[in-house]
C-alpha cells in the first residue's frame, strides 16, 4: 500500500515539475527571451559559487563525521601499511592542493564570467609559455610521486627476509585454508588431483612427500608479532584475493599460479584492541575479488600474538598427516603393506615432540 | 530559454543565408518508405538517433539495476514486498538474494560501459557530427553504418533476454573474469547467462568495428574543401581518436571472449589450471587465469578513454561555444588527446597490480599510468583558461560541460592515488575504486553525453527542450553525483572491498549503516531525475519550442550551416567550403566567424 502512495507520489511531483517547466518556458516567451536568459544565467551562476562553499562545507563536514571510521585514524599494523599510509598522506597533499586550486577557479570562473551586457569575451587562443607551465608542474609532482610510490613498491614486493616464517593460505568458496610448513619449515609438495576433503585432504597435499607429514592445517591463520611472516597463496576453484585492511596489503589468489606477499605484523590483537580502543577488535582476511555468491561473506581471522602463546598453538595442534592416518589406522590394519606406510611415516611426528 | 537565440542569432542568420531557402528540394529525391527512413535508416542523422535512443532504454535498465541493489546495500534488514512480486524467486521475501544482487551489479556495469557510455555515447555524436561537422554528405558507408547499429541492436537483443534466463544472467562482475566465468559448477551466473554475455558481447564488437572503420574512414577521406585537420573542431579529433582506440583494443577482447567460449563449452584449458571446485577435480592444466585478464584489460583500459574523449571533445566544444572564445591551446588539446591515445594502450595491467604481476613489470606500468595525468592536467588547465574572462551563457549543455570538468577534475585526481602501485595495494577492489571511476568515468561522461545532448537536440529534433527541466536536471545530478561518490572515498579509506551484499558480519566494515542509507536515497531521487531528462527528451522531440533559427547558439561549426531540419545529404546544394578553424569567437571584436567565412584581409591573425 505504501508503495502505492510512494508512487503517487512521485508521479504527482512529476506533473509539477513538468507543469512548472511549461509554464515557464511561456512566461520567457511572453516576458521576452533575453530577459528570462539572462535571469536564468545569473540564477545558474550564483548556483555555481553557492555549490562550491557549500560543497567544500559539507566536504569537511563529511571528514569530520567519517575520518575516525577510517583505517586512517588507526596505525597501519605492519611496516609496509607505514610506508604506505605515508605514502597516501603524501598524495593526498599534493592532489588536495590541486583540486582546492582547481575546483576553486572552475566555480569562480563560472560565477565571475557570467553573460553581462557590457563585457566582451577576450580573445585568448594559446599562451605556450603558460602551457608548459602547467606540462611541466606537474610532471615534477608525479615524478616525485612515482619516486617515492616505486621505492616503497620494490621495498614491499621485494624478497622475504631469510627468518620469516611461511604460512600457506589457499582460499576456495568460500572459506580460507591454512597450512604450516611444521619443525622442518618446508610445505609438503601439493598435488590438486589428490584433492579429496571427505578423507582430510582438502588441500591436495601429497603424503608421498615426507615433508608433508609434520605440516599442520588450520582455519585461522596464527603469527608472531614482529616476526616477518610469508604468505604463500592459492585458490582451488576461482580468483580469490587475501585482503589484510589493517596490514594495508592485498594479493590474488589465482588457481594453478601460486602467489606471495611478506610483512612484519606490528602489534598483537590484543594491543589492536587498546589502540582502536575497540574489544572485539580482529584482523579479519577479506576476500577482495569477486568469487561467487558467497564473496561477501568469505571471512578469515588473523590472531597475532607472542611467541610464547603462539608456541602453546602451535603444540596443541596436530599434523594433518597424523590425523588423517589415525582415521585410516582401522583399515591398515587389515591391509598389511599398508602398515609398514604408517611406521615410515610416524618418525616425522616424533621429530615434532 | 532561447533568449540565446534572440540574443546572437541575427549575426549568424547573415553569414549563413546563402545555404538557406532549399530545405526540401535539394538532389535527394527518391521516395522513403517508412522502412528506409526510420528502422533500416542509412542516413548518418537517423542511425544517431536509433544510437541515442537504445542507449537511452539501456541507461534506464542499468540505472535501475543499482536502484536495485543500493536497495540492499542501504536497506539490508528491511524487506520490499513490491520486489518478491516483480522478480519472483531472485527476491524472495522481499530481499534481494545474492545472486540476484550479483547478477545486478554485474548487468549494471555491462550496460553501462558498453551499451550506454560507448554505443549510446560514441555511437550517437560519431554518427551524428562526423559528416556535420567535417562537410560530408554521409558517413564513408552509409550500409556499414546501418549494419554497425543493428548488430548493436543484435547485442541488445541476446544480452536483454540473458535478463530472463532461469539460472539468470552473467553475474561475476563486468569483468567476467575466469575461472569464475568459465565454471558454470562456481556460480549460477556462469551458466547459460555467460555465454549469453559472450556472444552479445561478440556483437558488440563487431558493430563496434564497422563504426569506427567508417568514422576513421569518413575524418580522413570525406573531409569537404578547406577543412584539413587541423580546422576541425574538438569534437571531430576526440571522435577520431576514439575510433582508432577502439579499432586497434575491441579485437582484443573478442579473442578473450572466444577463448573463453572455448573453455566454456568445448574444453580447452586457456585460462584454466588445477581446479577443484565444489569437490570436482577438473582435468585442466596448464592455462592462465591472468593471461584473460591481459586480454581484457588491453581492451578495458582503452574503453575508459574510448568513454572518455567524445565527452571531452564535446565538453572543450561546448566550452569555447558559449563562453563566447576560442578553445585555450587547441593544439595542445589535440596533443593531449593523442598523447591519452597512445598512453592509454600502454597502462592495461595497473589493473592487475595485485595479480602477482612482476614487481619490476608494475614499476612501469605505474610510471606510464601517472604519465596520463600529465596530458589530463594540460586539459584541465586549458579549459579553465577557455572560461578565464569569457561571456559565459549558462545553457544546460553549459553546465554540464562546467560540471564535467568538476566531476573529471575530482575523479582524475582519485586516478594518482591508485595508479601508483604501492597504494594500490591497500585500495585495490575497495569502495575508493567504485567512487573513482564512477566519478571520472560514469558520472563525468554521463555528463558529457548530457551537454550534447542538450546543445545537439536542436540538429536533430529542430526543437529545443525545456530549459527548466534541464537546470533541474543538471543541479539535482551534480549535487547527487557528489553526495553519493564523495563519501564513497571514505569507505574506501576503510577498506571496505566492493561488490559485498553485505558487511554486518564483518567487525572491519560494520561501521557505514547510516552512509549506505544515505547514499542509497540519493541514488534514488538522483535516478527519478535522469527520468525527468527522459521525459523531457521525448516529449520535446515532439512538443518542445521550436528552433526559428539556423545557429541558435551562435556557433561557428558546419553542423550550424545546413538547413534547420537537414535533409539526407545535409546540405541542400555545394558543400561548404571552410576558410578557418572553428574557434574564431570574440576576434576582432565580432562575437563569432563561422568556419565558412573566409577570412578578411584586414583580420588579424592568430
Amino acid at each position: 500500500m505504501s508503495g502505492y502512495f510512494i508512487l503517487a507520489i512521485l508521479v504527482l511531483a512529476f506533473l509539477v515539475v513538468f507543469q512548472i517547466s511549461k509554464a515557464s518556458e511561456y512566461v520567457s516567451v511572453l516576458k521576452g527571451e533575453e530577459k528570462t536568459f539572462k535571469q536564468s544565467n545569473r540564477i545558474n551562476a550564483f548556483m555555481f559559487l553557492a555549490f562550491l562553499v557549500v560543497g567544500l562545507i559539507a566536504a569537511w563536514f563529511c571528514n569530520e563525521t567519517y575520518y575516525g571510521k577510517t583505517l586512517m585514524a588507526q596505525p597501519a599494523a605492519s611496516e609496509h601499511g607505514e610506508k604506505i599510509d605515508f605514502m597516501l598522506k603524501l598524495t593526498f597533499a599534493v592532489t588536495g592542493v590541486v583540486f582546492l586550486l582547481t575546483q576553486i577557479l572552475l566555480f569562480w570562473f563560472a560565477f565571475k564570467y557570467q553573460y553581462t551586457d557590457k563585457r566582451k569575451a577576450y580573445f585568448f587562443s594559446h599562451d605556450n609559455k603558460l602551457e608548459l607551465i602547467w606540462t611541466v608542474v606537474p610532471a615534477i609532482f608525479l615524478t616525485v610521486l612515482v619516486g617515492f610510490g616505486l621505492f616503497y613498491w620494490f621495498k614491499i614486493t621485494g624478497d622475504a627476509p631469510k627468518d620469516s616464517q611461511v604460512v600457506e593460505i589457499t582460499g576456495k568458496q568460500f572459506n580460507w585454508m591454512m597450512r604450516y610448513p611444521g619443525k622442518d619449515n618446508v610445505l609438503g609438495r601439493k598435488n590438486y588431483r589428490l584433492t579429496d576433503a571427505a578423507n582430510g585432504n582438502a588441500l591436495g597435499v601429497d603424503w608421498e612427500d615426507g615433508a608433508s607429514h609434520d605440516d599442520i592445517e588450520a582455519t585461522e591463520m596464527h603469527l608472531v608479532v614482529n616476526k616477518p611472516v610469508q604468505l604463500v597463496i592459492n585458490a582451488q576453484d576461482v580468483i580469490h584475493d587475501v585482503g589484510l585492511v589493517h596490514f594495508r596489503l592485498k594479493m590474488d589468489a589465482v588457481p594453478g599460479i601460486p602467489t606471495t606477499l611478506w610483512f612484519t605484523p606490528k602489534y598483537t590483537t590484543a594491543k589492536m584492541k587498546e589502540i582502536t580502543g575497540n574489544k572485539d577488535f580482529v584482523y579479519e582476511i577479506s576476500c577482495d575479488q569477486v568469487c561467487g555468491t558467497g564473496h561477501y561473506s568469505m571471512r578469515g581471522v588473523i590472531i597475532v600474538e607472542t611467541q610464547a602463546e603462539y608456541d602453546a598453538w602451535m603444540t596443541s595442534k596436530k599434523p594433518q598427516y597424523v590425523t588423517v592416518k589415525e582415521v585410516a589406522e582401522p583399515k591398515v590394519a587389515v591391509d598389511t603393506t599398508g602398515a609398514a606406510t604408517v611406521q615410515t611415516t610416524q618418525k616425522p611426528l616424533a621429530q615434532l615432540k | 530559454m532561447s533568449s540565446e537565440t534572440v540574443l546572437h542569432g541575427q549575426t549568424a542568420e547573415a553569414s549563413v543565408n546563402a545555404h538557406e531557402g532549399h530545405d526540401e528540394h535539394g538532389h535527394h529525391h527518391h521516395e522513403e518508405s517508412f522502412l528506409t527512413k526510420y528502422i533500416f535508416s542509412q542516413d548518418h542523422k537517423m542511425i544517431a538517433k536509433q544510437f541515442l535512443i537504445t542507449g537511452i532504454i539501456w541507461a534506464i535498465i542499468g540505472g535501475l539495476f543499482s536502484v536495485l541493489f543500493r536497495l540492499q546495500l542501504g536497506y539490508p534488514d528491511t524487506s520490499f514486498p513490491f520486489l518478491e512480486d516483480i522478480f519472483g524467486r531472485w527476491a524472495k521475501g522481499g530481499r534481494i538474494s545474492n545472486e540476484f544482487y550479483y547478477a545486478l551489479v554485474t548487468m549494471h556495469g555491462t550496460i553501462l560501459v558498453f551499451f550506454v557510455l560507448t554505443a549510446g555515447l560514441s555511437g550517437t555524436f560519431a554518427n551524428f557530427l562526423i559528416p556535420l561537422q567535417i562537410g560530408a554528405r554521409d558517413m564513408a558507408s552509409g550500409f556499414l553504418n546501418m549494419l554497425s547499429y543493428w548488430f548493436f541492436f543484435l547485442a541488445s537483443v541476446v544480452m536483454f533476454a540473458s535478463l530472463f534466463i532461469q539460472t539468470g544472467p552473467a553475474a561475476g562482475g563486468w569483468t567476467i573474469y575466469p575461472p569464475l566465468s568459465a565454471l558454470g559448477q562456481a556460480s549460477e551466473g556462469s551458466k547459460l547467462g555467460m555465454d549469453f554475455w559472450l556472444i552479445s558481447m561478440a556483437l558488440f564488437i563487431v558493430s563496434s568495428l564497422l563504426g569506427g572503420l567508417n568514422y576513421i574512414t569518413t575524418i580522413l577521406n570525406l573531409r569537404t574543401k578547406g577543412m584539413s585537420m587541423t580546422r576541425m573542431p574538438l569534437t571531430m579529433w576526440a571522435i577520431f581518436f576514439t575510433a582508432v582506440l577502439g579499432v586497434l583494443s575491441f579485437p582484443v577482447l573478442l579473442s578473450g571472449a572466444v577463448l573463453l567460449l572455448f573453455d566454456r563449452n568445448l574444453g580447452t584449458s586457456f585460462y584454466l589450471s588445477e581446479i577443484v571446485v565444489k569437490g570436482e577435480i577438473l582435468p585442466n592444466e596448464g592455462g592462465s587465469a591472468i593471461l584473460f585478464q591481459h586480454l581484457f584489460w588491453f581492451l578495458g583500459h582503452p574503453e575508459v578513454y574510448i568513454i572518455l574523449l567524445p565527452a571531452m571533445g564535446m565538453v572543450s566544444e561546448i566550452l569555447s561555444v558559449n563562453s563566447r572564445k576560442p578553445i585555450f591551446g587547441y593544439l595542445a588539446m589535440v596533443g593531449s588527446l593523442f598523447a591519452i591515445t597512445i598512453l592509454a594502450f600502454l597502462v592495461w595491467a595497473h589493473h592487475m597490480f595485485v595479480t602477482g604481476l612482476n614487481p619490476f613489470l608494475g614499476a612501469f606500468f605505474v610510471l606510464l599510468t601517472l604519465l596520463i595525468a600529465v596530458p589530463s592536467a594540460i586539459k584541465v588547465f586549458n579549459w579553465l583558461t577557455t572560461l578565464w574572462r569569457g561571456n559565459i551563457r549558462l545553457t544546460p549543455a553549459m553546465l554540464f560541460a562546467i560540471g564535467f570538468v568538476s566531476l573529471f577534475i575530482s575523479g582524475g585526481l582519485t586516478g594518482i592515488f591508485l595508479g601508483n602501485s604501492t597504494l594500490d595495494l591497500h585500495l585495490h577492489d575497495t569502495y575508493f575504486v567504485v567512487a573513482h571511476f564512477h566519478i571520472v568515468m560514469g558520472v563525468a561522461s554521463f555528463f558529457g553525453m548530457f551537454a550534447g545532448v542538450y546543445h545537439w537536440f536542436p540538429k536533430m529534433y529542430s526543437r529545443y527542450l525545456n530549459n527548466t527541466m534541464g537546470y533541474i536536471h543538471f543541479w539535482v545530478t551534480l549535487i547527487g553525483a557528489y553526495l553519493i561518490f564523495w563519501p564513497m572515498h571514505y569507505q574506501g579509506l576503510a577498506g571496505l572491498p566492493r561488490r559485498y551484499t553485505d558487511f554486518s558480519n564483518w567487525q572491519s566494515f560494520n561501521q557505514f549503516a547510516d552512509m549506505n542509507r544515505f547514499i542509497s536515497t540519493v541514488a534514488m531521487i538522483v535516478f527519478a531525475v535522469q527520468l525527468l531528462f527522459v521525459f523531457n527528451f521525448f516529449y520535446s522531440i515532439f512538443k518542445g519550442r521550436k528552433v526559428q533559427n539556423t545557429n541558435p547558439w551562435g556557433s561557428n561549426t558546419l553542423e550550424w550551416t545546413t538547413p534547420i531540419t537537414p535533409g539526407h545529404g545535409n546540405w541542400p546544394g555545394e558543400l561548404p567550403e571552410v576558410h578557418r578553424w572553428a574557434y574564431d569567437y570574440g576576434k576582432d571584436g565580432r562575437e563569432f566567424i563561422s568556419q565558412v567565412e573566409p577570412v578578411g584581409a584586414d583580420e588579424s591573425a592568430h
